[in-house]
């Protein structure tokens, strides 16, 4: 592996400071997942890395406190998959982490580290957005809340600052009841990104939220405010128009070897109906006894 | 060159070691610690061969510099056996034929081990999950699941 200098700053401070100091020459090591990967192979060549693991402020603790959930950055993904508080309030991320690559995987995968990478195929991108999640990121400027809608640009970069660093993700507690779900489509479990992503959530108000990844650059949120997506009893031919213009926004890309365009259409409308569906069902069986 | 001195528990004996920064865990066992069970093969996460336990949880250290395991405690599949008598996952791997050539052998007795340590009964599809990690291109998956399986708490199924 090429060489590089390794810094372990204790806080935040200090790594903000590392940060500005190497400008592009730095790169954050959270989980190496993906950075390992690339220092290895050379289409990353920093000159100092700065691991952020043991940093008091992105400690991996998951908390809530006056309606909102923080996630702090280093939360791998094995303990989102295994939080009580995660798969009760925001099921469809916690199925998401779960299904991230390995059991070796997801105990070193981070929450930051998987969205920063901005893969277009990032798994906990679409609950993210759904979720409406907020990144909380901290730079030479102090810190500033950028909602997960605009942070993700293309795969490898987002709007964060170069020399900020994302310190937690908060999740909004959803006020109204909420059935939710992740899915996706992948050539072999274990080993390989998804070829499409998909998360709905339904809530009491009749308002659907569906997010997609892996068919363009970025993932896409839509909004159905109809009321006739998260309606049961609405008949298929009624979605389907809705769903179609939710669609709309897909453009996969040609060159992948993962999938063709065609394909990824193709699963993203079975992927599409069948993350709605299972919403309904979740938010149906959620629902409190009558009197 | 840079390098850091390290503090790392490896199978129980405390080491104090000097290590490149570039280095990897995989590295640093190996070559530094002579501990060559563990395996280097795609060197990108995805065959397992090089998974080790760290702090209770497995990893592919292949993917973790050797520095990031400052001060953590590491069981390689030299750590398995306990006064020269393998370990039961050991022993159910040879008993069900699970070992061809052998490569993967390590990596999978890690990651069967980490799982068994967390879940003393799990089901097929359980140990499917807990091993989606390691590849085998031998292809001794089914005899794989029958070892990790007998070793069991549930055992003899
Ligand atoms: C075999 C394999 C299978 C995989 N399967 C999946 C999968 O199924 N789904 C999926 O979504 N991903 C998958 N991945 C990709 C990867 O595991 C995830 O993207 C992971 O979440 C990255 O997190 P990390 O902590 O390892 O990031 P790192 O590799 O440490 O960092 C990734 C990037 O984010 C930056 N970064 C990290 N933390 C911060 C921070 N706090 N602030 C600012 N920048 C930061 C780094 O500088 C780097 O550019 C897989 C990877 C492998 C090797
Ligand atoms: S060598 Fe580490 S996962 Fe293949
Ligand atoms: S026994 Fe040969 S690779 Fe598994």
């Amino acid at each position: 592996m090429q060489t590089f200098a390794y810094e372990r700053p204790a806080t935040l401070a200090e790594a903000v400071a590392l940060l500005e100091a190497h400008g592009p020459d730095a790169r954050v090591l959270a989980g190496g997942t993906d950075l390992v990967i690339r220092l290895r192979d050379g289409s990353a060549r920093p000159r100092v890395v700065i691991d952020v693991k043991r940093i008091a402020e992105l400690s991996p603790t998951i908390r809530e406190h006056e309606g909102i959930v923080t996630i702090g950055a280093t939360t791998v993904m094995t303990d989102l998959a295994d939080s009580k508080l995660v798969r009760r309030l925001f099921e469809a991320l916690a199925e998401a982490a779960a299904v991230v690559g390995s059991v070796q995987i997801r105990n070193r995968a981070t929450l930051a580290g998987n969205i920063c990478n901005a893969s277009p195929a990032a798994d906990t991108a679409p609950p993210l957005l759904v979720y409406g999640a907020v990144v909380v990121a901290t730079g030479p400027q102090g810190t500033r809340r950028i909602p997960i809608s605009e942070f993700f640009v293309r795969s490898g970069v987002t709007t964060l600052e170069r020399s900020e660093l994302v310190v937690a993700v908060e999740l909004p507690v959803p006020t109204s009841r909420t059935g939710a779900a992740h899915l996706r489509r992948t050539r072999r479990r274990g080993h390989d990104l998804a070829s499409v992503t998909v998360c709905c959530s339904v809530d009491a108000n009749g308002v659907t939220r569906l997010s997609y990844g892996s068919v363009g650059p970025r993932p896409v949120l839509t909004v159905d405010e109809t009321g006739v997506l998260a309606d049961p009893t609405a008949a298929d031919a009624a979605k389907a128009p809705i769903l179609e213009r939710m669609f709309a926004d897909a453009s996969p890309s040609k060159r992948s070897m993962r999938a063709s365009p065609e394909y990824r259409l193709a699963m993203l409308r079975v992927l599409g109906s069948r993350a709605v569906r299972t919403a309904i069902e979740r938010l149906a069986s959620d629902a409190p006894v009558e009197e | 060159m840079e390098t850091r001195s390290i503090n790392i528990v490896v199978n129980g004996r405390g080491r104090a070691l000097e290590v490149a920064v570039h280095h990897t865990l995989l590295d640093v066992l190996r070559d530094d610690l002579e501990l060559t069970g563990t395996k280097e093969c795609c060197l990108v996460g995805e065959c397992g061969a090089c998974t080790v336990v760290v702090d209770g949880r497995i990893v592919d250290s292949c993917l973790m510099l050797a520095v990031e395991a400052d001060g953590a405690e590491i069981l390689t599949v030299e750590g398995l056996a306990q006064d020269g008598q393998l370990s039961p996952l050991q022993q159910a791997f040879l008993d069900k034929g699970a070992v061809q050539c052998g490569f993967c052998t390590p990596g999978q007795l890690m990651a069967a081990q980490a799982l068994l340590d967390g879940n003393a009964d799990p089901s097929v599809a359980e140990i499917q999950e807990g091993l989606a990690g390691n590849l085998c291109r031998c292809g001794c998956y089914f005899q794989i699941t029958e070892a990790v399986l007998s070793a069991a708490e549930g055992g003899h199924r």
